[in-house]
């Protein structure tokens, strides 16, 4: 196991959120979506230029920009 | 007699809520705005034996707090309205998720009732849901339904009528650990002591308020009573401290952590099984894989930009056109039964030719909100925004953004007005504003005669790559002004994408036609009150006042030679004669006499009176430009801007026109005043006159400073 900022997942891959670093409006955003400590997600994959980033939480896709996604570390295999 | 009771719905996007509106009330709906905000305002009735039910939908929000518009609207209505009854409606496929705003509205101590929606795709997911002891666990009476079908809407609503004749639960009190606990004691001691706001709010929703910095909140407890606000504050801040010193964590986040606890907890008691296939891909996620995909994904946006395109712009081409022989025919019927005059004129010229020209546009307007309607109900506007938002987001602007530019005239052809309308699909509004004052920069259909016609008479050997590099030209401008107004005027961080890509499904046409219908119908409301008056205004503006009849002749002395030099000559004296007369008369108006006062600075852009006067018409509607410039040089009004043949030879032969007056007369064109429909629809969607009127400013100011930049270093490089 180990923690890395969202950004660095590859497609498809899973792993359980660790923190997340936002505050504010941004924070509270990524909270509303279900995106709290504990969550397991899935990378379902990228935009077409690589940005934004598309996951899987629970039984919805929900999608954020990598500057966003920064904010998200995750716990990895 | 009682006053007809009041029941809200709420509820996550994409849950079904406005399906169930639809279902609900039927077409008996009545669209609005909240007061002083652009977010829409549904409303309509439910009848059953004999009962009346007023029926509100809500904005969908994931969240009570104070960031987006749509939540401070639903947060305001609750307690301010205080409905009978607020319907939850919430997606049993993603029950956690939306039980979290459920969560805050029972903390709000609002009566509820839970429409527990999508049980068909929860079904199809391999999950199942215990109805009743959701129920009992939250205290509240929860209806499964099919909103699509409309199976579960009678109980639905018999259970809600009982609930709303009910008297309420008192607010949900969560446990959000000792610290957070202690603190907020403390402060509801403070609040209630005071009676700090609690005629509005709870007690505890109040402290908890105060503890996420909710701005709506912080103020209005300013206002209330600033020594018990600074008071809560300090425990706030206090908490705070302690919070970070202990966990590193904000009590906002905690807050939201326990509320999600919270939902497990009760979810964890054999309210929700699902069968253990989380990593199962759902029909949606199949398509994703082939609509997102790296290569075909941009391919096929392309092919329904395209299609939708096709779609607006040449299956509305008939309707229109019979649009156009209606206003004819009533323009024709009047000119025959009014005698000759100002009133005729006024009403053929200034009415009829003003309001039918925003009524013509009534079918494309129709056949461009149907297919944003798909696209929206569908789920694939997600995806597009999804897609661009990586090139627009540079810019300062939203992938959704692609939609408002492309309907403006993105592929050169198509309208601003529904342009603009098109940016109620976004929802951040620092970007959505962005967007819809640089979308008019788009080459709409109403440009491309003038573009038609002076490409004709001065660029004839590259027409296709003319037209081409001038789609290229308002591409970047609109995006490099949306880049210059997100750093100055619209300052500000990007509001965060966070966005659900809610599952594809297949739109109910019924839902189509509701939302196509009752968007035109608001544009045509414009026609018949601001519209006839500007539209009379211009009128009077280019036929005010009329030149008396000596100096009539004169004028049409001095511009003898002017008439004559132009190679096409009229057939019909009495034609020519009548041409001349119009053409004074233009000069001698209001317009013309501004045209003419304006020459001093506008010869900077190398336009002369006649340009100026064409391009205050072109405010009306811009294919008046090229009329108008027939008018100006005397070959009668009736240039049709599909033929201007004889007016593009006559410019490339006039003394006052070279190549380079043309190319700043396109720039110009392209960047100046939208026209006023389109101003009135910034200003409506912006939600001030303000933004209209810096629409027409700005546009003018940076029009004017490129054609004079243009002209300037053209003329020093000699062309």
């Amino acid at each position: 196991m180990r923690r890395i900022p969202m950004r660095q997942m590859k497609d498809n891959q899973c792993g359980t959120i660790a923190a997340i670093k936002a505050n504010g409006e941004l924070g509270r955003r990524i909270r509303d979506m279900g995106l709290v400590p504990g969550m397991p997600i899935k990378v379902q994959g990228r935009a077409p230029l690589y940005d934004p980033v598309a996951l899987r939480v629970l039984n919805f896709t929900v999608a954020l920009r990598n500057k966003e996604a920064d904010f998200i570390e995750v716990e990895v295999e | 007699m009682k006053k007809e009771p009041i029941i809200a719905l709420a509820g996550n996007p994409n849950s079904g809520k406005t399906t169930l509106f639809n279902a609900l009330t039927g077409a008996r709906q009545h669209v609005g705005n909240y007061p002083g905000v652009t977010v829409e305002k549904k409303e309509g009735i439910y009848t059953t034996d004999g009962t009346r039910i007023r029926i509100v939908d809500l904005p969908g929000t994931y969240s009570l707090t104070a960031y987006s518009l749509e939540e401070v609207v639903t947060r305001d209505f609750l307690v301010n309205e205080r409905p009978d009854l607020v319907i939850d409606i919430v997606d049993a496929s993603n029950l956690e998720r939306n039980l979290y705003l459920t969560i805050q509205f029972l903390e709000l101590g609002i009566p509820l009732c839970i429409a527990l929606n999508m049980m068909d795709v929860a079904k199809g997911r391999g999950i199942a849901i215990d109805a009743q002891k959701l129920s009992s666990l939250l205290g509240v009476p929860v209806v499964p339904t099919v909103a699509r079908i409309g199976r579960g809407k009678r109980e639905l609503m018999e259970t809600a009528e009982k609930a709303a004749s009910t008297e309420g639960t008192p607010p949900l009190r969560i446990s959000y650990g000792d610290d957070l606990d202690r603190a907020i004691v403390e402060m509801e001691k403070e609040i209630l002591q005071h009676q700090f706001l609690t005629q509005i709010y709870p007690a505890r929703w109040i402290a908890l308020k105060y503890l996420e910095n909710d701005e709506q909140i912080l103020i209005k407890g300013e206002g209330e009573n600033p020594e018990v606000s600074k008071r809560i504050q300090k425990v706030v801040q206090k908490v705070s401290d302690h919070l970070m010193a202990t966990t590193g964590s904000y009590p906002e986040a905690i807050i939201a952590d326990q509320r999600y606890g919270y939902i497990y907890s009760i979810i964890k008691q054999g309210v929700l099984t699902q069968r253990p296939d989380q990593h199962r891909l759902y029909h949606s996620d199949k398509i994703d894989k082939v609509l997102t995909h790296r290569v075909l994904g941009p391919l096929i946006m392309f092919l329904i930009f395209f299609g939708l395109y096709h779609l607006t712009f040449n299956y509305s081409k008939m309707p229109v056109s019979w649009m156009e022989c209606l206003f004819e025919w009533i323009g024709n019927a009047a000119s025959a039964s009014l005698p000759e005059g100002m009133l005729k004129s006024l009403i053929v010229s200034g009415i009829i030719d003003g309001v039918g020209g925003v009524l013509t546009f009534v079918p494309l307007i129709m056949m461009m909100f149907f297919g944003i309607a798909i696209l929206e109900d569908s789920g694939y506007l997600a995806r597009m925004a999804f897609m661009l938002d990586r090139v627009f987001s540079i810019f300062g602007l939203h992938g959704s953004s692609v939609m408002a530019y492309i309907i403006s005239g993105g592929i050169a052809g198509g309208c601003a007005v529904p342009g603009v309308m098109a940016t109620r699909t976004l929802r951040s509004p620092k970007e959505r504003l962005a967007t819809l004052l640089t979308a008019p920069f788009m080459n709409c259909g109403a440009k491309l005669p003038i573009f038609a016609l002076l490409i004709a008479a001065f660029f004839k050997e590259n027409e296709a790559l003319f037209m081409f590099s001038l789609t290229l030209v308002s591409w970047i401008g609109a995006l490099l002004v949306a880049k210059l107004l997100r750093v100055t005027v619209i300052r500000g961080e990007p509001t965060p994408f966070v966005m659900e890509l809610p599952p594809y499904r297949f739109p109910i046409f019924k839902g189509l036609l509701i939302h196509t219908w009752e968007r035109t119908w608001q544009y045509i409301k414009k026609a018949g009150t601001v519209i006839l008056a500007i539209s009379i205004l211009l009128w009077a503006m280019m036929s005010f006042p009329r030149p008396p009849v000596s100096e009539k002749n004169a004028i049409r002395n001095e511009l003898k030679p002017a008439a004559r030099s132009g190679a096409v000559q009229m057939e019909n004296p009495q034609a020519r004669k009548e041409n001349a007369d119009a053409e004074v008369a233009l000069r001698h108006s209001v317009a013309g006499r501004i045209g003419t006062a304006l020459e001093r600075i506008s010869r900077l852009a190398g336009f002369d009176w006649r340009i100026n006067i064409a391009l205050i018409g072109g405010f009306a509607a811009k294919e008046v430009v090229v009329s108008t410039l027939g008018t100006a040089y005397s070959l009668g009004e009736k240039i049709d801007a599909e033929r201007s043949g004889p007016l593009s030879e006559k410019l490339s032969q006039s003394a006052g026109w070279r190549p380079l007056t043309a190319l700043s007369l396109l720039i110009f064109t392209m960047f100046y005043a939208p026209c006023f429909i389109t101003v009135i629809c910034i200003a409506r969607e912006a939600g001030s006159w303000k933004w209209g009127a810096f629409s027409m400013i700005f546009n003018t100011a940076l029009a004017f400073i490129l054609a004079v930049a243009l002209f300037q270093i053209g003329s020093l490089l000699g062309y």
